[in-house]
């Protein structure tokens, strides 16, 4: 399972490298949203749980384990990215009305 | 090497490239929305390839509809329906779901190696323990959060005191023993490693006041990354390493935005308990003198005649529910000719950026929405100023004095205006618990009352006045 641990690691140090980098200047206006959705790629471990059913067998632990974290982790994966479009939806639609309103 | 692994390398390279993409489109206004969705694209390509290339039998697909079938439905729902002021809470508890769930994935992984008779290798094992611990701190940290918020929880006096720390230091000695006793292969370690740890993430956190939350749920944010990218090292899959580690760091650096913002050193957050409390009630005195109250129609008399009216909302605002009934107020000064702006403090709401939200959702014009930097030097000239439920953002005493436990932390100068009216429910202290010098100047008038009920009455009296017509 863990061939390649220093393979591992690097990707591991590029991959907070490229975090790091990539939020640079963000606007006050944007923390919020995206608090929230890099709080949903978080909810990336929703492929371990996956990989944990596939290879759980016939054990009904592990399969069980395995859908009760992949339920957490859709909770957060889905509600993370359904209330980050909401949030950024207003914005767009706070944007139009710069005549005075409706 | 298959079809359907290489299938899955290829998707899943698609994936790191979209989601950095889309942390990076998510720092721009214009981009933020594509980008999530493209963050959420990536998401679902990676669950296909891993799918395609797995192959799970029928049992296993039963057990992964039921799973993704609760969570995604819960998930939509809440989502859906939550309200934006508590959009702080929300982002708290779908965090701790995530962290709870890289806890599970790595027990899941322990306890199939034993009930299997295998020993995993060290990194492997070293990584399930550090999965464990950083999941169990973010799923329980993130829930004494959000209970912060929700103001379901309070901190026991006990927590504040220094035998918090030693509690902590204790409490993190258990869970580290427990972590090399797990490694070392004694089984029975780990659950005084899950429970240890589950208790450090509440010993953590409780202590820290409500005002500094939004800091604390940033960084836990950067740990369920961790907790991700570690769950990542279990499962030997390398796309959850770099996606956790751009999350953990993304978060560091937002946690570090914050706390700049605030005035705030990440250790003074963690480590120095709730703003306020340290000092002695009495201190300061923190009776009020002097204070000018007035009546909607006053106010209404005096912003019929301004040219220049700053609007500065807080979370009491948002609270009381009364954007809309402000935007409607803000458009009929403007049809009356006055330039109006609002005044966003970079904490304004819970969250930075938190009011921003709040406000588009009531239709304000983005246009309008004014950052502390570029307002500040336009107080002196504005006619009236209107804050909102908003206290210690506009507290001087953070410029005057260098004993008030603001000082230093950056506010705007509404002080500086010829008239400024406070709408507030009563003279109780802010978040911080500290008393504001603003509410005793003598260009200052206090609307006592709900907010959303004081603007309406303003509304009426506008009318009245006959702006509009």
């Amino acid at each position: 399972m863990m061939d390649g641990f220093q393979e591992q690691l690097w990707v591991l140090l590029l991959g907070s490298l490229l975090g790091l980098e990539l939020i640079g200047k963000v606007p006050p206006t944007l923390h919020t949203p995206l608090m929230s959705g890099a709080n949903a790629i978080s909810g990336i471990t929703m492929l371990a749980a996956l990989t944990l059913i596939t290879k759980a067998g016939e054990s009904m632990l592990l399969l069980s384990l395995g859908s009760v974290a992949l339920g957490f982790a859709l909770f957060n994966v889905v509600g993370g990215f359904l209330v980050t479009d909401r949030m950024l939806a207003m914005f767009r639609s706070g944007r139009k009305p710069s005549g005075g309103g409706q | 090497m298959s079809f359907a692994h290489l299938f899955q390398g290829v998707l899943d390279l698609l994936a790191v490239a979209l989601l950095a993409l889309s942390i990076k489109g998510l720092s721009r206004v214009r981009s933020a929305r594509t980008a999530n969705q493209l963050a959420a694209l990536a998401m679902g390509l990676a669950v296909v390839g891993l799918l395609i290339n797995a192959q799970p039998t029928i049992a296993a697909w039963i057990w992964i509809a039921g799973g993704a079938a609760v969570g995604g439905l819960l998930g939509a729902f809440t989502a859906r329906l939550v309200p934006m002021t508590a959009m702080p809470e929300t982002v708290a508890f779908f965090n701790g779901c995530g962290g709870l769930s890289s806890l599970l994935v790595a027990l899941g992984v322990i306890l199939g190696a034993r009930g299997d008779g295998i020993t995993p290798s060290l990194l492997v094992l070293i990584s399930i323990a550090f999965s464990i611990s950083v999941g169990a701190i973010t799923a329980t940290g993130s829930v004494v959060a959000m209970g912060k918020l929700q103001g379901w929880l309070a901190t026991p006096g006990w927590m504040l005191s220094r035998w918090r720390h030693g509690q902590n230091i204790a409490l993190a000695t258990v869970a580290l023993v427990s972590a090399v006793l797990t490694v070392n292969g004694f089984g029975e370690a780990l659950w005084p490693l899950v429970l240890s740890a589950s208790l450090l993430g509440v010993g953590l956190t409780l202590p820290i006041g409500g005002a500094d939350m939004p800091v604390v749920i940033s960084l836990l944010n950067s740990y369920s990354g961790v907790a991700a990218a570690a769950a990542g090292f279990v499962v030997g899959q390398q796309l959850l390493i770099v996606a956790g580690a751009m999350v953990g760091a993304a978060g560091l650096i937002l946690t570090q935005v914050m706390c700049t913002g605030m005035n705030r050193s990440l250790p003074a957050v963690l480590f120095g308990g709730a703003l306020g409390s340290q000092l002695p009630a009495a201190q300061g005195g923190s009776e009020y003198t002097n204070i000018t109250s007035c009546s909607a129609e006053e106010c209404a008399l005096t912003l019929e005649a301004a040219e220049r009216v700053v609007i500065v909302p807080g979370y009491g605002l948002a609270v009381a529910q009364a954007q809309h009934t402000l935007s409607e107020v803000a458009r009929l000064l403007e049809s009356h000719g006055a330039q109006v702006t609002y005044a966003i403090h970079p904490v304004a709401g819970r969250m930075p950026g938190h009011m921003n939200v709040l406000l588009a959702e009531a239709d304000v014009p983005y246009e309008q929405l004014k950052e502390m930097d570029v307002i500040n030097p336009e107080f002196p000239g504005t006619d009236v100023v209107l804050v909102l439920g908003a206290n210690d953002v506009v507290n001087p005493q953070a410029k005057s004095d260098p004993d008030s436990p603001l000082y230093g932390m950056p506010v705007l100068n509404v002080q500086e205006a010829r008239t400024v009216f406070v709408v507030k429910r009563s003279l109780g202290t802010g978040y911080s618990g500290i008393k504001n010098d603003l509410f005793e100047r003598p260009n200052t008038s206090m609307l006592f009352g709900d907010a959303k009920q004081m603007l309406s009455n303003v509304l009426g009296e506008l009318k009245a006045l006959g702006l509009g017509k």
